[in-house]
């Protein structure tokens, strides 16, 4: 018997969801390294993707690992990779190399205790700003941060679908107590699960051009090996895809690469929030940590203060919009966060009012229980 | 599921199983979950922490349930503790609720912090009475499962048969069955209220 059948309320992991969230938004090819706490992704996957005629693959390490998914993906099936800090310091070179060839990918890091081996069975949430700028140069690159058990499955597929759309390696930021807590969720039908594909050229093969621009700015994207010439590299290159050293060429590039993002920023800027309608203190989390603001906003407003929550999905590119109009209507907005005040930075960043951030962090290993925020929301009060 | 009334107070009751690694906790937390979870259809968050060794530290898994949505998904004020060592007991025995409940392992943890607690010889029952040591975790949450209140025991067997390897389903049936024959012989009236009096004024 088969207990995982949609339809039916199931107790699962965040890592296990993650799983069923790639598997319903169509990945077929999973290559990685085990390390804790992510372990349960590929431990699942290996079982659940030969089911489906997919791919799992072992690697000598992550290196070689976000390599392989980059090959998968060319070769036209959706790919993933999962780790935790230690491996995901080592997909960086590669992770640049799906920027600039545009390859989609998904690249799942569970956060634990850092620098290096750090803390491996603690939650952290020290690999934010690595999550966006850990590879060279400027890149486009989109980041999404999960919270609870449906997040894992909805926001995975999310991650996939943006990823497809944009021709974008896209992060999903968990942690190790999103990971392992484990909650009930009952997954949807197959059809009612949005997919988004890459576009196929429709052109002749001896027509194609695969890096042309087009009014999306995401160039349509050949099967490897399907009759259409591919030149794929990681050199700045012109829209056959070879080499260039043409200033004009490689501005124009460059501007593409980001401007393909900054057109979809209204569908891939993600927040939730709560409580905001009136609010005049604001709290602003993302990942585990919002489970613990929401109980305390809903605390504080018990004592009467006017306290919302902005949750950040996507934390890059930046959701300037919604934490601007936060900032705008707010005294203050606290900033909680299991770093030394990564995310509060970005949001100092954009602060152009007299709302005053506060950095709330917290770094020994643990999470941020709510009497901590609720402390903070009554001594802006 | 039932749908919960607004009317309806919010309610969050709080298990910690807690021992060494390699005592099955965490599998013993997570029947618990699934029991609550799929099948009486409760709001439930489990969560576990452990040290990086795979045997031996402390380990400790929580379980909370409640009849609304679960904001924060770790214990903050334990309704129950379940421990299996004097050093699990020693480490998480501050977290319970003054009105709380402790449940040890009488056959490892000899000295008890409180009056206010059930003792029950788990292991040397699981090691005697069905055969293996191994499955002193079920007669344990056969035990807890009884004594909070908060699980219907034929779902909490039917989440463990659904969980455990093919060929032992009858082996951890006797020892859940063991444990909550073994809880049933206590009165929880007859114990202290609270924790209160154990200590000197002012001390908790």
């Amino acid at each position: 018997m088969d207990p995982r059948k949609p339809g039916e309320r199931l107790l699962l992991q965040g890592n296990e969801a993650i799983v069923y969230g790639a598997l319903a938004a169509g990945c077929r090819f999973y290559a990685g390294y085990p390390i804790t706490p992510a372990s349960e992704i590929a431990e699942l996957l290996s079982v659940k993707l030969p089911q489906v005629n997919g791919t799992f693959i072992q690697m000598e390490d992550e290196i070689a690992s976000m390599g392989a998914i980059i090959g998968a993906s060319l070769a036209g099936v959706k790919s993933m990779t999962a780790t935790s800090g230690p491996g995901f310091s080592l997909m960086q070179e590669n992770l640049g190399y799906a920027c600039i060839a545009e390859v989609p990918c998904v690249v799942v890091n569970v956060m634990r205790g850092g620098p290096s081996t750090g803390l491996p069975t603690n939650v952290a949430q020290g690999d934010v700003l690595m999550a966006r700028w850990g590879t060279h140069g400027d890149h486009p690159i989109i980041v999404l941060a999960v919270s609870s058990v449906s997040d894992c499955f909805s926001i995975t597929v999310k991650a996939f679908n943006l990823s497809e759309k944009y021709r974008v390696p896209v992060i999903l930021l968990s942690d190790e107590v999103v990971a392992h807590t484990r909650e009930c969720i009952t997954l949807p039908q197959t059809e009612q699960v949005r997919v988004v594909d890459r576009i196929a050229p429709k052109t002749p093969p001896e027509w194609y051009k695969p890096y042309a621009t087009n009014n999306r700015g995401v160039p349509d994207m050949a099967i490897f090996g399907d009759g259409y010439h591919h030149h794929v590299t990681g050199l700045v290159h012109d829209e056959w895809g070879f080499p260039t050293q043409n200033p004009k060429e490689i501005e124009g590039f460059h501007n593409r690469l980001h401007d393909k993002i900054t057109k979809g920023f209204p569908e891939i800027m993600m927040t939730k929030t709560f409580d905001m309608a009136d609010a005049d203190i604001c709290v602003i989390t993302y990942g585990c940590v919002s489970r613990a603001a929401r109980m305390a906003v809903k605390n504080a407003r018990e004592h009467g203060v006017k306290v919302g929550l902005v949750q950040l999905v996507t934390l890059f590119p930046f959701p300037r919009k919604a934490i601007d109009s936060a900032l705008r209507q707010c005294k203050a907005a606290i900033v909680s966060e299991l770093n030394m005040g990564q995310m509060s930075r970005e949001v100092n960043r954009v602060n152009q009012y007299d709302c005053r951030v506060i950095k709330h962090s917290r770094y020994d290993g643990q999470m941020i229980t709510p009497d901590e925020i609720t402390k903070q929301i009554l001594s802006c009060a | 599921m039932a749908e919960s009334t607004p009317q309806e107070s919010a309610y969050r009751y709080e298990i910690c199983f807690s021992g060494s690694g390699g005592q099955g906790i965490i599998t013993a937390a997570v029947v618990m979950a699934e029991a609550v979870g799929t099948l009486d259809g409760k709001y439930v968050c489990q969560t576990q922490s452990y040290g990086p060794e795979a045997r031996g530290g402390k380990s400790k898994a929580e379980v909370v349930i409640s009849n609304k949505p679960i904001d924060y998904p770790k214990a903050l004020h334990i309704d129950l503790l379940l421990a299996m060592t004097q050093a699990a007991c020693d480490a998480y025995f501050f977290g319970i609720k003054a009105d709380g409940l402790l449940v040890v392992d009488k056959t490892l943890v000899e000295q008890l912090p409180t009056s206010r607690a059930i003792a029950i010889p788990f292991t040397h029952i699981a090691r005697h009475d069905i055969g293996r040591e191994m499955v002193a975790n079920m007669v344990a949450l056969g035990a807890v499962g009884f004594l909070c209140g908060q699980v219907i025991l034929q779902n909490l067997e039917k989440a463990l048969l659904a969980r455990v390897p093919k060929g032992t389903e009858e082996m951890n049936r006797e020892a859940l069955q063991a444990g909550i024959e073994e809880a049933q012989k206590f009165n929880l009236a007859e114990l202290p209220r609270s924790f209160i009096n154990d200590f000197e004024e002012g001390e908790l």
